[in-house]
């Protein structure tokens, strides 16, 4: 891919969504660099996901802002992409897949083969390449979309759940990938709420409750003593979410 | 029912002999088909590309309109082209009543309803499936399009064969736009309907027989294509 301006640091300005005449993403504000790993956690319904598709543009916010930092030197659609939680799979093989998202993006004809069998042996789809993508298997289709995402060599790659529904050892192999993606110089955002994942991926951890940023902090910090009282409440294995708390929370600060 | 075999078999006969009034009534019949349904997909596919993807008032109002137009009666719609086409009729000047474009008119009018409604059906969902990545990766809206189209081309061709069963195997509306005129309009359907009337089993047999084959053969079609899918999904 040819040179552009980075579109990172990405900011998110006040950010507010709302369905259902209910205020699901409440005035969230954040920064994301370069090379970092940014892991959303929180409990179930927090708005990981939607936070997530928010901000690589799938959902318009009823207010605030996401800024991306090439201004107009670069459009930032075309560096990054998204891996949703259940993955859409062209009904073609899962070669003709990974081929698509490639001449979507004007690589020329000639290049694309070469491309595409590095990142089908990377992700270890070689036995499948030439299967229809819809009837490979749960974990077969994750990696077919992280293979998609990454054959465009984006500068933000968001995930969502990667590894949700995965066994044990398709969860190592998606958690290998998103290393090797990141030693890359990929940015990654992702969601998952399983700490034991967190603890293996993130440089830096964002504690989602109810549409807010209740923390973020470096991995580090977070699982050595998390400021936020709901955030220790979650690293303790308590914070179940539909337990109702007398809300002092959904009050605008 | 000793005549009725002998009819059979004379029937038969023809077919194999490739009997020349047989074979201007069954290529007639073919050419007239095959134009109404290629004309109607011209129409078809797009106007159903147009509804399965695009938002604008009175949408709703069309898709239905459209599935009640699958289910019209060919007579009617025979009638009200007959109207059309009638010399005091809005378009009499062109004088094409009881012409083959005339049957070509009627079929299509016929075929467009549901090749569109099949159209926009199985784009409309496969749209909805797709939607999400082709955002993700910001698709431009023709790519889109080209993308779905070639995605549902399965569906698309069942379409289309449906269009030609319809067309092929119509009466009444041919029979009034083109007036089963002998070596002109004359196609298996109306020609089936004359020579069982005037009792001439043998080529009502021969035609009838033939009909039955094209409607095989778009079935077969229609078969093989869906295998080949379901053993794509292997
Ligand atoms: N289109 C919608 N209409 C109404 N509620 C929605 C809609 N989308 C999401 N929600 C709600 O918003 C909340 C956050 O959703 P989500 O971002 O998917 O949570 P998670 O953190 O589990 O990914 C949930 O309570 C969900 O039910
Ligand atoms: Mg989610």
């Amino acid at each position: 891919m040819t040179k552009h301006p980075s579109i990172l640091p990405l900011k998110v300005e006040n950010l507010e969504y709302e369905a259902g005449g209910k205020q699901l993403i409440k005035n969230i504000s954040s920064e994301f660099n370069q090379g970092k790993r940014y892991l959303l956690l929180g409990p179930n319904g927090a708005g990981k996901t939607l936070l997530l598709r928010l901000c690589h543009g799938l959902l318009k916010p009823k207010s605030g802002k996401v800024i991306w930092s090439s201004g107009k030197d670069a459009n930032p659609k075309h560096h990054q992409a998204m891996v949703t939680q259940r993955p859409v799979m062209l009904r073609r093989s899962a070669y003709a897949n990974i081929d698509y998202a490639l001449s979507v993006r004007g690589v020329e004809k000639s290049l694309r083969p070469d491309m595409i069998n590095a990142v089908i042996q990377r992700t270890g789809l070689t036995r499948v390449a030439n299967k229809l993508a819809t009837v490979l298997s749960l974990g077969e289709q994750q990696r077919l979309a992280i293979a998609r995402a990454w054959v465009l060599k984006p500068e933000v790659l968001f995930m969502d759940e990667p590894t949700a529904s995965l066994d044990p050892p398709a969860t190592h192999s998606i958690e290998e990938l998103i290393h090797e993606i990141s030693a890359e110089g990929t940015t990654v955002i992702m969601t998952c709420h399983d700490l034991g994942q967190a603890k293996r991926l993130a440089t830096d951890v964002l504690f989602m409750f109810r549409g807010r940023i209740k923390e973020m902090s470096s991995a580090d910090d977070f699982f050595a003593g998390p400021q936020n009282d709901l955030a220790q409440a979650f690293l303790d294995g308590q914070l179940i979410w539909w337990k109702r708390r007398p809300e002092k929370d959904d009050v605008q600060i | 029912m000793n005549d009725l075999w002998q009819a059979f078999f004379k029937a038969i006969s023809l077919v194999i002999t490739l009997d020349n009034r047989l074979l201007e009534i069954v290529f007639l019949s073919l050419r007239l088909s095959l134009s109404a349904v290629g004309i109607a997909l011209l129409i078809a596919l797009p106007f159903g590309a147009v509804l399965a993807l695009t938002k604008f008032p009175g949408r709703k109002i069309l898709v239905i309109i459209i599935n009640v137009f699958m289910g019209l009666p060919p007579v009617v719609v025979g009638l009200f082209v007959y109207l059309l086409l009638s010399r005091s009729g809005p378009f009499g000047v062109f004088g094409l009543l009881f012409t083959p474009t005339a049957m070509i008119i009627a079929q299509v009018i016929l075929v467009v309803p549901i090749v569109t409604a099949i159209t926009r059906q199985v784009l409309e969902e496969l749209h909805l499936e797709y939607d999400e990545l082709l955002r993700s990766l910001d698709v431009p809206w023709y790519r889109k399009v080209t993308a779905l189209v070639w995605d549902a081309r399965f569906s698309l061709t069942t379409a289309a064969l449906a269009g030609f069963g319809r067309a092929i195997s119509e009466v009444g509306a041919v029979m009034i736009v083109g007036g089963n005129i002998d070596h002109l309009t004359r196609v298996m359907t109306t020609a089936i309907a004359l020579e069982a009337r005037k009792g001439d089993l043998v080529m009502a047999l021969a035609l009838g027989l033939v009909l039955l084959a094209v409607a095989l053969g778009i079935n077969l079609f229609a078969y093989s294509i869906t295998e080949t899918v379901k053993r794509r999904h292997q």
